[in-house]
């Protein structure tokens, strides 16, 4: 099972601000190992962000996103003590949900 | 007599044969989010991405900016961000035009998200980053050259 997310929620002149640090291999599938293997591809597909139960982003990535994936992003609205609720799922299958309150 | 390996190949037929083959892996996990947009991540060139991602010809248009680097040290990490000015934008995509597959990411707005969102990509070689943006339902797109020192594909 993989680490927790880490998410930092803020709001500012009625926007709120939603930056999440996962953490995940993103493997593109294109490297090889030390033995000249592939290293087969592993990389989250999926990921979604609630504002409470309203959805304020779906977003899918690709092998090239970059390990460890970084992710920034606005919406209008919120106020402090408001749940953010990010999901992520990827190419195996795992998936991880974690929430923080905007601060 | 044989009766057990009849049963066996009755219940080979269907459902069961579907599970047997994940089990298998033959169908991979991965295969079975229909959601994702398969055809577009696995486009190796920007046309074709822009299809599968229903975009055909975007216009380009200065009211769509990229940010990012000029140079990137690192094409592992290499921070980049999109944002327009457009209205009613409902997606948002990131493509490298010479990463094996130019896909990067792609970013589904609902209505009160603005169009302002950062990421970081990995980068094969020094490219050319395009956001494509769908505002109003048409197409629209920005590009931005970065350079890379040290590929982040490699082996």
């Amino acid at each position: 099972m993989a680490n927790p997310m880490k998410i930092r929620a803020a709001n500012k002149d009625g926007v709120t601000e939603v930056k999440v640090l996962i953490s995940h291999e993103m493997e593109t599938g294109q490297r090889k190992d030390a033995a000249g293997a592939l290293v087969p591809a592993w990389f989250i597909t999926e990921l979604t962000a609630k504002h409470n139960d309203k959805l304020v982003l779906s977003s899918e990535f690709g092998p090239s996103v970059s390990k460890n994936p970084y992710l920034a992003f606005r919406f209008k609205g919120g106020a402090k003590g408001d749940k953010i609720i990010v999901s992520w799922k990827d190419n195996k299958g795992d998936s991880r949900t974690d929430e923080a309150a905007i601060g | 007599m044989n009766n057990q390996r009849r049963n066996v190949l009755k219940a080979g037929s269907g459902a069961a044969l579907m599970s047997v083959l994940a089990a298998a892996g033959i169908i991979t996990p991965g295969m079975a989010l229909a959601d994702w947009n398969k055809t577009a991540f696995d486009a190796k060139s920007m046309a074709d991405t822009l299809k599968a991602l229903g975009a055909g010809a975007p216009a380009d248009s200065k009211d769509v900016q990229v940010t990012g680097p000029d140079i990137a040290e690192n094409g592992a990490v290499v921070p980049v961000g999109v944002s327009s000015t457009l209205p009613n934008i409902t997606m948002v995509a990131i493509l490298v035009e010479k990463n094996p597959n130019a896909l990067a990411a792609t970013f589904v707005l609902p209505e009160g998200t603005e169009a302002n969102v950062q990421t970081r990509i990995k980068m094969g070689q020094t490219s050319n980053i395009y956001a494509l943006v769908k505002s109003d339902g048409k197409f629209f797109m920005a590009t931005k050259e970065i350079k890379v020192t040290l590929g982040g594909c490699g082996g």
